[in-house]
């Protein structure tokens, strides 16, 4: 095991008038050793802020961030230590490069704040190379307003390599870029685990990426873990109404798509509803009937933490169902 | 959700400098006929080899490099290609919306009347009630300091010279059909979402009954839910009302579902042109293959854990040459006559063009 | 280095630019040359012998003062004195403005409150008031002015920095240098000052030229040393032996052009400098 979160809480303080955010609320959540999850979700559900705790550039107002077992120490020195070992690639590849810098002094930046000045050439030279800038040292004296979008992306990558991390937190690292460059980005960083056996947590709004490089995918709303387990599992068998609302606005190839919209805007983490925090937009729950809602109380009966090692959804609504043959609400029985 | 756009208006844009030159010289590319407009009425918008090139300092980057197609009366038509492609500078220069120092060449032609030729006030004429632009940033499109009721009932009473109470009638209306509150017509716009603002940019756009309306990235900055919302909305409301819409975007997979025809952009000119649903599973245009498969479908099992991409990037508007084909650096398929040839938009079964050699007609057309 | 070399490139562009570089490399040579020229003892009030207070003539092209000294002599050597004190002041103001700026503007919380309400301590000082308290307290003569100057005037570098730091500091690429290890020294260091170094530059050669004003506005008002020769301590001097009611112009004149010759070549590199390093001040131009 690689990375894992426990019962983690980031909540803001009040700003403006607005109370107390609770942008991250309650999670559980593993990586494994070589292991790529995707973590997805709308705008404002927390994803990003999830990512940072990772980090550790987000210190978690509750729970902890254990890494091979051993709770995160937020000490400068500690987390000094710690950022040799996990890494975070952005969104804006050309807005997280330094424009003064040019792609050499970017990509030592890492090397050389931890002090491994000793094979520096090399180093730059090895991690370009692995990030499909090649050959290395055409690029060594570019700045980034004169690389694409793509090459930008493979810069930032290349400059977390120099490092030799095991995992790399990748905060939406294709949102930004054309689509026929999104694949060559993705298809590196699933080099990245067969060569280097690095793991990652991608976060994005788009569960084809999930499709794409994923191991697990996690779903999150509204700061909470809402359905997780195998890509398989999950794209494929949804359980969880959110899920579903969010793969049936996903574009398919079929003749009848019409996708399942959810009325209301994104979710607001100053003001998250009581019960299941996904119930006033739900549309299972605003069709069951009055005995079906007496049973499920989905607008008052809170839902416990899924669980990180289970597969499994958080719904009232499925005890409805009649029992599943395969893992069925994992987390009751976490 | 009802559709009623008896609203009206349209985008109260400032003319923005342009020196429109009559005809283009050359025609790079037979104009095409699409689908509808194989009867004898005369299509809503014809475009003709147009060029649109900017000049930057002692040098010109052509952004658009003869681009023409037609648009039938209630036809759907999405524009899509990635960035620097010129499918924005495309559909705003149509309108002569495309600002600074740019020169544009060629026809377009909106109900028989060419747009780039035609005088300021007959323009302005068009941009109110018969063609409308719904842009990207709806926050910059929107002034932040007039409530959203003032905005839209502008050119309601510009245009159609009402009473401003029966404007305001209208606003509560168009509102309404966009799924908004009417009560909330006298909040500003940062007081809306990123979707409502949206919203609110589509009801502008309906106020003074357009025929057409170009939308411009319209959903790019929102999340995949209110963007699936507002695309569904949008859908609804023009169907309803039979305005004809070209939707621009860098996202394939959507044009496919909302639109009739797509036309893919490629360095400034099209490069696929055909029914949404054939273009998108039968691709003429290896460019087109690689960027439909950009986009897996899930449950695929070809593209789980295999990403397709294109080796390479978009080339830069600067860097593009008129010989051979621009997309031949990167494409799997090349071969020599593909960097010296003249590449056009050759007809690639019915309805269908493509400027690919493979797809050429001599070559047995659909080769690819 | 390419982009000195763009730099240069475009700076060269700009004719105002040049024409202020060309004012400010003259004023300079001068400064540097005035001792190959003008012995020591043409300046000695007690060895001078020309004629008291006269109009220009062939052997001074820019008349006398009271003493005798030739003007254009004197004017040479006050380009050593001013130059040299504006220079300083600047330099104390731009390291002491940026520095408080920067970390300001890192830190944020406590210890950027506190340094920004300091700021605006001074800032709320007049400045002219604070000079003269400064100078009768250090004494008359160089070093006081250049204190008094950089005391008054650091704090609009230090504001004009912070704000420069925030908006760096809110760029993706800082967060990045974060998690690759960086600690603040090297954040403030390595990622924020290259950005902002553009900024100081500006900034400085405006300084140099506010810093010139208030050495002749101090001198002038009698807080210089008599024994030094600085253009403001010239006009001190024609003001102080009566050259205004003795109508002499070429005791009075000439050191005030010669003032604003110097600013206004340090206010137009300063702003063509500004444009080059910010195209989107080109655009809007």
């Amino acid at each position: 095991m690689t990375l894992e979160v426990r019962d983690l809480s980031v909540v803001y303080p009040p700003r403006g008038g607005v109370g107390p955010a609770r942008a991250v609320d309650g999670v559980d959540l593993r990586i494994g050793d070589g292991e790529i999850v995707a973590l997805i979700g709308e705008s404002g559900c927390g994803k990003s802020t999830l990512a940072r705790t990772l980090v550790g550039l987000v210190k978690p107002s509750r729970g902890q961030v254990l890494y091979q077992g051993t709770p995160l120490d937020y000490s400068a020195k500690a987390l000094k230590a710690y950022r040799r070992h996990t890494q975070l690639v952005l969104q804006d590849p050309g807005g997280a490069l330094n424009p003064k810098q040019n792609v050499f002094d970017a990509v030592a930046e890492g090397p050389r704040l931890h002090g491994l000045k000793d094979d520096l050439k090399e180093t730059v030279h090895d991690a370009l190379t692995r990030a499909g800038l090649r050959p290395p040292e055409d690029f060594y004296h570019r700045y980034p307003h004169e690389l694409s979008g793509g090459q930008q992306q493979r810069v930032v990558i290349a400059g977390a390599l120099a490092l030799n991390p095991s995992l790399i937190v990748a905060d939406e690292p294709v949102a930004s870029l054309d689509a026929s460059v999104r694949g060559e980005i993705l298809k590196l960083l699933l080099r990245l685990r067969d060569d280097l056996g690095l793991s990652a947590l991608v976060v994005s709004h788009d569960l084809g990426l999930a499709w794409n490089i994923a191991d697990r995918v996690a779903v999150m709303y509204l700061g909470r873990i809402v359905e997780q387990g195998t890509v398989e599992e999950v794209l494929l068998n949804p359980r969880h109404p959110y899920t579903k609302a969010l793969l049936s606005v996903v574009p398919s190839g079929a003749e009848d798509w019409r996708p399942t919209l959810l009325s209301g805007e994104p979710p607001d983490p100053t003001a998250i509803p009581a019960g299941c925090r996904f119930h006033p937009r739900c549309g299972r729950w605003a069709g069951a009937s009055a005995a079906d809602r007496e049973r499920a109380a989905c607008d008052r009966r809170e839902l416990p933490v899924l669980a990180a090692d289970v597969s499994g959804a958080a719904c009232h609504l499925l005890d409805l169902d009649p029992p599943a043959t395969d893992v069925s609400n994992a987390w009751e029985n976490a | 959700m009802s559709a009623d756009p008896t609203g009206t208006g349209p985008m109260s844009t400032e003319p923005m400098s342009a020196q429109p030159t009559s005809a283009g010289p050359t025609s790079a590319q037979p104009p095409d006929a699409g689908p509808n407009s194989a009867g004898t009425a005369p299509p809503l918008l014809e475009v003709r080899d147009l060029h649109v090139t900017y000049r930057s300092g002692d040098r010109t980057v052509p952004a658009v490099r003869g681009v023409g197609f037609t648009l039938a009366a209630g036809d759907t038509l999405g524009v899509a290609g990635e960035s620097g492609c010129g499918k924005s500078t495309m559909a705003l220069s149509l309108m002569r919306l495309h600002g600074g120092r740019a020169e544009v060449t060629g026809e377009v032609l909106f109900k028989g009347e060419n747009l780039l030729t035609t005088g300021w006030s007959r323009l302005r004429a068009v941009r109110w009630a018969g063609a409308s632009v719904v842009f990207q940033g709806a926050m910059s499109a929107l002034n932040p300091v007039r409530t959203v009721a003032d905005q839209i009932a502008e050119p309601i009473v510009l245009h159609d010279k009402v009473s401003t109470k029966a404007a305001e009638k209208r606003v509560a209306q168009l509102l309404d059909s966009v799924g908004i509150p009417a009560q909330r017509m006298r909040a500003h716009p940062h007081e809306f979402s990123g979707g409502q603002r949206q919203r609110v940019m589509i009801a502008m756009a309906l106020a003074c009954r357009p025929d057409l309306i170009i939308a411009d990235e319209p959903t790019t900055a929102l999340d995949v839910m209110v963007q699936a919302q507002i695309l569904e909305l949008l859908g609804d409301l023009v169907k309803d009302a039979g305005i004809a819409v070209m939707m621009i975007t860098h996202d394939l997979s959507l044009l496919a579902h909302t639109c009739d025809r797509l036309a893919v952009m490629y360095a400034g000119r099209i490069v696929e042109l055909g029914p949404s649903r054939q273009v998108l599973e039968d691709p003429r245009h290896p460019y087109t293959t690689a960027l439909s498969r950009a986009f897996p479908t899930i449950g695929d099992p070809a593209s789980r854990r295999a990403p397709q991409g294109l080796a390479g990037d978009p080339p830069r508007p600067s860097d593009v040459s008129d010989d051979g084909c621009a997309f031949a650096p990167r494409c799997a398929r090349v071969h020599d006559g593909c960097r010296t040839e003249k590449m056009l938009l050759w007809p690639a079964g019915p309805d269908r063009e493509s400027a690919c050699l493979l797809a050429r007609p001599e070559r047995g057309g659909g080769a690819l | 280095m390419s982009g000195l070399r763009r730099f240069l490139k475009e700076f060269r562009r700009r004719p105002s630019g040049v024409a202020g570089v060309s004012i400010l490399a003259a004023f300079v040579a001068l400064a540097l040359l005035a001792p190959l020229f003008v012995g020591e003892d043409q300046l000695d009030v007690t060895k001078v012998d020309g004629p008291l207070l006269a109009p220009p003539s062939g052997s001074y092209p820019l008349g006398t003062d009271q003493a005798g000294r030739s003007i254009l002599a004197l004017l040479a050597y006050g380009a050593r004195e001013s130059l040299r004190i504006g220079i300083i002041a600047t330099v104390l103001t731009v390291v002491f403005g940026s520095l408080v700026g920067i970390v300001a503007g890192h830190f944020g919380g406590w210890t950027g409150r506190i340094l920004m309400h300091v700021t605006d301590w001074f800032i709320a000082l007049p400045s002219l008031p604070l000079a003269i308290s400064l100078a009768a307290v250090l004494g008359q003569g160089e070093t006081s002015i250049t204190i008094a100057i950089a005391v008054t005037s650091w704090t609009a570098t230090a504001r004009l920095v912070r704000a420069q730091t925030l908006a760096v500091e809110a760029r993706p690429f800082v967060e990045r240098a974060r998690v690759l290890g960086a600690g603040n020294r090297q954040i403030m260091v390595r990622q924020v000052l290259p950005n902002v170094m553009p900024l100081i530059l500006v900034s400085s050669t405006l300084t140099v030229a506010g810093s010139l004003l208030s050495e002749a506005t101090l001198t002038f008002l009698g807080l210089g040393n008599p024994t030094d020769i600085t253009w403001g301590e010239m006009l001190h001097e024609a003001f102080a032996n009566g050259a205004f009611t003795a109508n002499a112009w070429w005791y009075i004149l000439p050191p005030g052009l010669t003032i604003l010759a110097v600013v206004l070549g340090f206010t137009l590199t300063g702003r063509a400098v500004e444009h080059v390093l910010d195209p989107r001040m080109e655009k809007s131009r």
